[in-house]
């Protein structure tokens, strides 16, 4: 124990004695230090209501998550360090996550023309669909790449980079043929700079296109499987005043692995979006399809670990929490996708406006199956060791995967009050999206109002109420937050969600072979209390309380959040 | 006791970063987009050597686009007063690019806004929680940042605006 408390106090003396040193000295000179970490820990209760026992728990009442950044930066170098601990992780969290160490450390070197990146990096291609390489805390979420980057711009509007690793599998170390290496290269041309003629046109053009290349050895008993597999895309981002339209088409060769369960199709996908707007007004259109698009750095991994690329869902993020109910996850295996959104402001002092104007939004969003059909009367679509199944580019399953159709308003009524009042339908096909094969459709219907309440400077009242509607699932819910603020520095909330399910508690369906389910519910209260903290960058949040069930999404990467009861720490802190 | 260990350091360190001045840090290199899809490097971020306001936000976070509805209404006397301008950082990935500028003008927003789609310029400016607000000064040094935002956190934010345009000492704040 000595050792340990001896090795921290080690630690934050170094921590201390960098940001004093960076204080004290002029940063032309001696360079900047800045950090950050964040500290999530939860003490995990018993609760026989929600069905957690001491077992369930196994001793581990006590959890955490925490990290620590440190980047240094003087003229045209920088580095920096990170440093994780999940002792063990919080529930829902992968648990290959538990451990402690630096997981990254960089150095990187850039002038105007070459910047070099040795060690850990994060990288994106155009939007993604071939590679992207991020990471997402409150998901436990890191694919960062392992290995050099270099980005070389050797005249004005052309970029050039090149990649070359591995990436991060939570703590496992890379040898050789336990996970592919990743290398490639993406060029990006801004028109209007590099033609001199289009240097003053209102028209502007970037044109891309960027190349994967995935090497893993084939170690296969059965199938003979690529070694090398290519990934390539082109892009365009087309924009003109008040109008704006990007779009990308990505190529996969043939690439067995266990997302589509070994079958030798190669992958194609589409990503478009176009958008238009001027003072008061906007307006978005997107598409995307994409068939056979999942693609890693090892060939066995699923889950989401080693993703090379990113195919974001086209969807919208809600923040409210009975909202973010149904949330949808991208479908890698094949999917179809539109989503528009319409922003309109109703100006100020006119009839619906009033005073202040109101704002506007109006969201929908539609997702299905692409349509496969088998290769041939023998073969089942999908079937392993095969080409797995046919479908004609741009094509339309009849499988609805989800569907939101959604209103927000948000008006300032007068100088004391603003009102957010939101509406959406949800339809959300379960059995793909969370894999329950044989569970309805869920169709939900949610409403939230948001009010805030300034009663002096600085001091406020957030009250929310929603309602969840749905005859599926767990049945009905309804939730209300109550939160005082005082600004900037202190908050407390109290909230409660009750399961409501319906009058009698039951939820039934009949599934496709006839056979009803019956599922009796308890109506559960989930109540919480909070606390906050802040002062500059670092916030202080305690809370108390139940935790329902449910999926957490950040940028169409999903976890899932297991009911729990009990005590939450959250600090967090740059400088 | 390791965990114990860890926890103690880390809290210890948080006392040092509460008791933390006002160094003078600046912006650093980083390619972000602007709006319309072209390269921008946040080095690039600039003033004529007066205030600027860096605001990391995103579509889906209700307290970022509520601050900066709340800055919105009162923009331009700030502007008048101070020469301020805003940078509205935001950090949505490419599933919601193309609805920001729907969404910033559909609002009405007069900033500028940037686009940091994986979050390349949040990690170099230590950003872990949006809203995450910097101000610089006139030479662009990371004078005072702060998270989270409620009603009322924009008269803090503007008073040390105006100390910063008028040259006065901010290390109270």
């Amino acid at each position: 124990m000595k050792k340990y408390i001896l090795k921290s106090i080690g630690v934050f003396a170094i921590l201390f004695a960098f940001t004093q040193m960076a204080n004290a000295q002029s940063p032309q000179k001696y360079g900047q230090v800045s950090g950050s970490f964040q500290l999530d820990a939860q003490l995990y209760q018993e609760d026989s209501e929600l069905g957690i026992t001491a077992e369930d728990i196994n001793g581990q009442d006590m959890r955490m998550n925490a990290f620590g950044n440190i980047i240094y930066r003087l003229g045209n170098f920088s580095a920096g360090v990170r440093y994780e601990a999940y002792l063990p992780p919080l529930a829902g969290f992968d648990t290959r996550l538990e451990g402690q160490g630096f997981v990254n450390r960089w150095a990187r070197y850039s002038t105007g023309i070459i910047d070099v990146t040795v060690g850990n990096f994060y990288e994106q291609f155009g939007s993604g669909m071939i590679f992207r390489a991020y990471e997402e805390w409150s998901l436990g979420y890191d694919n960062s790449v392992d290995g050099a980057r270099v980005i070389l711009t050797p005249m004005k509007g052309m970029t050039i980079k090149g990649i070359y690793g591995t990436q991060r599998f939570f703590w496992q170390k890379y040898e050789k043929n336990n996970r592919g290496i990743v290398r490639g290269g993406d060029l990006d041309l801004f028109m209007n700079d590099i033609f001199s003629g289009l240097e003053s046109s209102k028209t502007k053009l970037t044109l891309g296109a960027g190349l994967i290349s995935k090497y893993q050895a084939d170690l296969d008993p059965i199938y003979k499987l690529p070694e090398n597999v290519m990934s390539w895309s082109g892009r365009f981002n087309l924009s003109h005043g008040g109008f704006f339209w990007q779009t990308e088409y990505a190529h996969k060769i043939n690439d067995p692995n266990a997302i589509n369960d070994y079958i030798y199709k190669d992958g194609q996908g589409l990503f478009s979006s176009m958008s238009y707007s001027q003072k008061g007004l906007g307006f978005a259109l997107s598409a995307k399809w994409i068939d056979n698009m999942g693609f890693k750095s090892d060939r066995a991994v699923t889950g989401d670990a080693l993703f090379i690329n990113f195919l974001p869902p086209n969807a919208k993020t809600h923040s409210y929490s009975l909202s973010a109910m149904y949330p949808y996850a991208t479908q890698v295996n094949g999917e179809a996708a539109i989503q528009a959104t319409i922003n309109y402001r109703v100006p100020k002092k006119s009839k619906l406006g009033g005073k202040y104007g109101m704002g506007i939004e109006l969201n929908f969003s539609h997702i299905r199956a692409i349509d496969k059909t088998p290769l041939n009367d023998s073969t089942s679509i999908g079937q392993s060791g095969t080409l797995g199944y046919e479908t004609k580019f741009l094509s339309i399953g009849d499988d609805v995967y989800f569907q939101d159709l959604g209103i927000e308003i948000d008006k300032k009524i007068n100088k004391h009050f603003k009102l957010i009042v939101s509406a959406d339908m949800i339809k959300y096909n379960m059995a793909i999206i969370e894999g329950h094969l044989g569970e309805p459709d869920v169709d939900a219907f949610v409403w939230v109002t948001d009010l805030s309440y300034r009663f002096k400077r600085k001091h406020s009242l957030r009250w929310e109420l929603s309602q969840l509607l749905t005859k599926q699932d767990q049945g009905n819910w309804i939730a209300s937050t109550l939160e005082y603020n005082f600004a900037p520095t202190w908050f407390f909330a109290i909230s409660d969600q009750y399961n409501y399910v319906n009058k009698d508690g039951v939820i039934k369906y009949t599934n496709e072979n006839g056979e009803v389910h019956e599922t009796e519910f308890e109506k559960l209260h989930y109540p919480t209390i909070a606390a906050g903290y802040t002062k500059g960058t670092t916030r202080v949040l305690l809370s108390y309380g139940r935790q329902r069930e449910g999926i957490l999404c950040v940028g169409g990467v999903c976890r899932a959040v297991p009911k729990s009861n009990g005590f939450k720490i959250t600090i967090t802190s740059s400088f | 006791m390791k965990r114990l260990s860890i926890v103690l350091a880390l809290i210890l360190f948080t006392g040092v970063l509460f008791a933390q001045d006002h160094s003078g840090k600046t912006l650093p290199e980083v390619a972000v987009k602007t709006i319309t899809g072209e390269s921008f490097n946040t080095a690039d971020i600039d003033n004529d050597g007066k205030p600027i306001i860096v605001s990391f936000w995103a579509l889906w976070c209700h307290p970022c686009i509520k601050e900066l509805t709340t800055i919105a209404d009162v923009y331009e006397d700030w502007q008048e007063e101070t020469g301020v301008k805003l940078y509205a950082i935001s950090i949505d990935d490419a599933r919601s690019t193309a609805k920001v500028g729907p969404l910033v003008n559909g609002k009405g927003w007069e900033y500028e806004v940037l686009l940091d789609q994986n979050g390349d310029f949040k990690r170099a400016m230590n950003v872990n929680m949006i809203p995450h607000t910097f101000v610089l000064d006139g030479d662009k040094n990371i004078v005072w940042q702060h998270t989270s935002f409620a009603e009322g956190a924009e008269l803090d934010l503007i008073e040390i605006v105006e100390k910063v345009a008028n040259g006065e000492d901010i290390s109270g704040h």
